[in-house]
């Protein structure tokens, strides 16, 4: 592994101050992403700031109903709070569906925000990837590209994002705060990720030297069902092909307001408004959800290896609504 | 800025490149003395002479290199061994106590819980964590599913489930 210089930050305001607005320097929590990174030379920090010591790790229930999670908070504590599988279950389903326990003992909430594609090209330093080397050509497009998206793509980039705590983010409704040289910011969850379009390098809406310090969930929606459902080549410690993160109200056999989110098919953490509109105010029947499934890949492009992924998307949409209505 | 002298790495007087830390391994203080880009697992296996943790695919695929970190599973692969002050770190080398196997060893021995043996301290370091963490369910799916970030070339997967079982009751029992 290559050589880089490492300081240790107490707090928020000293871990800004020292990373500054650097682009050879990188913030490090956890590691589990990062540090296989720079094994595989795909990142290149010369400096590490490690903030693992900052005041991070609370997860608060705030006035307004919302839920804030401290950036430091590992998958596996986030995934075992009593106020997320009370609340926010389908959250917890998808972080315990995520990884191994030893990752996710270790994984930040703010560094899975962070983690970055898992595509083979992306990964190997010797193969064309726009993402790593803009401009140098995607290897996945006409290359192996079964684990690829369907859904946001682009002529430069098809590669996926990887996270399930994301997809489960993507659907109840998020906030990122995030602070840097320019002070404290929000930013909407859907926001935060951005599509790959022309420029697939830009992964996030984080300006240089910004740091997560807190993912704040929007309050739970009164009455409201989740399940997130995740299909994958082996039962465990596998990225999804396809999953969804559903959350779902109901007056009576009727949908009254659905949260649509898939995974492993698409390049950011994929909330479907489309899914969702099919949904609301029609009967809770293998009809509707199949016209929701229908609505959300409708977009979908399909590459050489990939083509299956689009009705397995949709059988996991009708799968996980037929679970979570059944609740 | 905090207190540099709490929170910022010591230069070693040696080499500019050297850091110092402070960490509690198998219940002993030491002083370690590496560059920053040194693993927790090169650390153990390199510098400390700690070979019983394995390194097999050295990306966090494996298991081989699982160690406690604070009392919860880690791989060791995959945390420089700088971002370690004040951890306690435990390796296998540190579960048998006064010349007596832990109960998890006793039980891999008995249930022939290997083949060739290079995944089993990771295998038994996951076990011991998942004792400690209450919070994972004690059936075998629950066990399985807690375990599957440790591989097993050999596929000793059966006799590696009924070592845990049996060693849960064990440990129950002590």
């Amino acid at each position: 592994m290559r050589h880089f210089a490492y300081q240790r930050a107490g707090d928020v305001a000293e871990a800004t101050a020292l990373h500054g607005s650097d682009r050879s320097a990188d913030f490090i929590a956890g590691g589990t992403n990062l540090i296989d990174m720079v094994k595989l030379d795909i990142m290149r920090p010369e400096r590490l700031v490690d903030v693992n010591r900052l005041p991070l790790t609370a997860i608060e229930s705030l006035d307004d109903g919302r839920l804030r999670i401290g950036a430091l908070v590992t998958n596996t504590d986030l995934a075992y709070d009593e106020r997320i599988q009370a609340d926010y279950p389908v959250l917890s389903e998808a972080l315990l569906s995520g990884a191994s326990t030893q990752l996710r003992n270790v994984a930040t909430t703010a560094g899975n925000v962070m983690q970055r594609t898992r595509c083979p090209y992306f990964r190997n330093p010797s193969r064309p990837c726009n993402k790593r080397e803009p401009g140098s050509g995607c290897g996945a497009l006409d290359g192996i590209n079964r684990n690829h998206a369907v859904l946001g793509v682009s002529d430069k980039c098809i590669a996926v994002h990887p996270s399930d705590m994301c997809v489960a983010m993507a659907a109840l409704g998020a906030t990122v705060t995030v602070e840097g040289p320019s002070g404290v910011r929000e930013i909407p969850f859907e926001e935060y990720h951005l599509l790959p379009g022309d420029t697939p390098e830009r992964e996030h809406a984080l300006s240089d030297g910004e740091l997560i310090t807190h993912v704040t969930l929007d309050a739970p929606i009164t009455g409201a069902k989740g399940h997130y459902l995740k299909l994958r080549d082996r039962a465990s410690f596998e990225f999804a092909l396809a999953s969804c993160a559903a959350v779902v109200t109901m007056d009576g056999d009727t949908v009254r307001e659905a949260r649509i989110a898939l995974g492993g098919v698409a390049t950011k953490p994929w909330r479907s408004f489309e899914a969702e509109a099919a949904l609301s105010g029609q009967p809770a029947s293998e009809a509707t959800f199949k016209q929701a499934a229908e609505a959300a890949l409708a977009g979908a492009v399909a590459h050489r290896d990939t083509a299956f992924k689009i009705p397995l998307a949709k059988q996991a949409i009708v799968r996980a609504l037929t679970t979570v209505t059944a609740q | 800025m905090m207190d540099d002298s709490a929170h910022s790495p010591n230069r070693s007087s040696q080499t500019s490149d050297t850091l110092t830390v402070n960490l509690t391994l198998n219940g002993e203080p030491i002083a370690l003395e590496v560059e920053p880009n040194v693993v927790l697992l090169d650390a153990l296996r390199e510098r400390l002479d700690l070979t019983g943790t394995k390194k097999g695919c050295d990306h966090g695929q494996c298991g081989a290199c699982t160690v406690l970190i604070n009392g919860h599973s880690a791989n060791s692969c995959l945390t420089l061994a700088v971002m370690h002050e004040g951890s306690e770190i435990t390796t296998v080398e540190g579960l048998a106590r006064d010349g007596r196997l832990h109960p998890v060893q006793e039980a891999f021995l008995e249930h022939d819980a290997y083949q060739c043996g290079y995944c089993t301290a990771g295998q038994m370091m996951s076990t011991v964590s998942m004792f400690n963490d209450k919070r994972i369910g004690t059936d075998d799916a629950s066990v399985k599913e807690a375990l599957s970030g440790n591989i097993c070339r050999c596929g000793a997967y059966k006799n590696i489930l009924s070592a845990v079982q049996s060693a849960r009751q064990k440990v129950g029992e002590a």
